[in-house]
């Protein structure tokens, strides 16, 4: 089981290292608009303290988003996903390691990159832990909500807006107590309770997501 | 070993065959022919279980073809080469292999990619390679493969006629294993071993 997971992973890993241009533009378009931010509402350092947790979030969910769509494209246009679907496992396997390195090249660069870009809303050192802790344990949900949007509109003309009229709104418990764990480390409630449920929805989603996206895709491939 | 019953297949509106059925053997190699259209793709489709037929039922071994032990037990080649333009006509070996959970050594595939006349261009990325070269980096799969039932969509497709001479070998020599075949193909390609039969499609 573990074989067949860390065998698409590798493959993945080894494909998006060639084809590095498509992770560094979402990790350039995630920097871009949450640096627009502080410039466009001003040097107001209070005003940016309680923007920062959203506008992070928006911008996290935003730029995940963007590589969604080649999610299984490229596997279905070149005949890989058939294969990969005529394999003796489960296909719920092969898609629980696609997600993983899909979060590995566009969910964990963000979290690395997030404190950076957080010190630009003059956020206490506190606040910037638990944004990246945040940013760390929520994009593995976003990666497995968005398989299952990839897997259903793959193949259809115009489906990158269908995706995310798709998996926008089930974004929303992600960003909510995502930005809402940073919110109450500003305020000084404590965020443990926010990430717990944050990893309670990651842990939900990689365990659901994979098989639902994995029914999807055998839908496609008929 | 391969039995179809009644088929029927339609797509969109159009019914593209009905009542369809076939017996095939071990060591029996089963020639699809048709016009463009005429369903052949479908029904290779039907026979790996990606498409469920209208009416009718396959059995592989006597068993329904939904269980895990059919898929392990075929290899397709689609008109789809599944191979990665970023990676090298080795790592492709290799990693369709370890996700298909199969054992493949590197001098095992090394091998099979010198026999398709791929040696020396083992490490150079497929997108630098031509369509017939592409066609054949998926056909050396067929070099180790130990599978028992192939199917085959159009194999002989992009290939010179040397290519095509060596490929009828890997598929006599498959069905002299004892293996079966189906496959769809426009040009008859004489396949010196084994029985072959022909189903029409029209």
């Amino acid at each position: 089981m573990f074989k067949i997971i860390s065998a698409v992973i590798s493959r993945d890993l080894k494909l998006a290292m060639r084809r590095q241009a498509d992770i560094v533009s979402a990790l350039f378009f995630f920097i871009i608009v949450v640096s627009l931010f502080p410039l466009g509402v001003g040097p107001e350092p209070d005003l940016l303290r309680k923007l920062a947790p959203g506008v992070l979030w928006v911008a996290a969910l935003l730029a995940t988003m963007l590589s969604l769509p080649r999610l299984f494209a490229d596997d279905h246009r070149d005949g890989t996903l058939e294969q990969l679907a005529l394999a003796p496992h489960p296909l719920g396997l092969v898609v629980t390691g696609k997600v993983i390195a899909h979060w590995l090249v566009s969910g964990l660069p963000l979290a690395l990159i997030a404190p950076v870009l957080g010190i630009q809303f003059d956020l206490s050192t506190d606040a910037l832990v638990v944004l990246t802790f945040a940013i760390l344990i929520g994009t593995p949900a976003l990666s497995g909500i968005g398989a299952i949007g990839a897997a259903l509109t793959l193949g259809l003309r115009g489906g990158g807006v269908l995706l995310s009229l798709l998996v926008l709104p089930l974004y929303i418990p992600v960003l909510i107590f995502g930005a809402g764990a940073v919110d109450a480390t500003v305020t000084g409630l404590g965020g443990e309770g926010h990430l717990s449920l944050l990893a309670a929805l990651t842990f939900a989603s990689l365990g659901f997501a994979p098989w639902a996206t994995a029914a999807a895709l055998k839908i496609a491939l008929e | 070993m391969l039995e179809a019953d009644n088929l029927e297949c339609v797509r969109g509106e159009r019914r593209l065959f009905a009542g369809l059925g076939f017996r095939l053997e071990a060591g029996e190699l089963l020639y699809l022919q048709g016009k463009n259209g005429s369903g052949k793709t479908s029904l290779l489709r039907m026979l790996i279980g990606l498409l469920p037929p209208e009416t009718g039922e396959i059995r592989w071994k006597g068993q329904s073809i939904k269980s895990d032990e059919f898929r392990g037990d075929l290899c397709y080649l689609g008109h789809l080469n599944a191979i990665k333009e970023e990676l090298t006509p080795l790592e492709n070996l290799l990693a369709a292999a370890r996700m298909a959970d199969e054992k493949l050594s590197e001098d095992d595939a090394l091998d099979a990619l010198e026999q398709v006349g791929l040696a020396g261009r083992e490490d150079l990325a497929c997108k630098y390679l031509s369509q017939g070269q592409k066609r054949r980096v998926a056909l050396a799969r067929l070099v180790k493969e130990k599978r028992p039932l192939w199917i085959l969509d159009e194999p002989f497709v992009a290939l010179d006629v040397a290519a095509v001479d060596w490929l009828a070998g890997i598929i006599s020599g498959h069905l002299q294993r004892g293996g079966l075949a189906v496959m769809t193909t426009h040009q008859l390609v004489e396949i010196p071993a084994g029985t072959v039969r022909e189903l029409r499609l029209s």
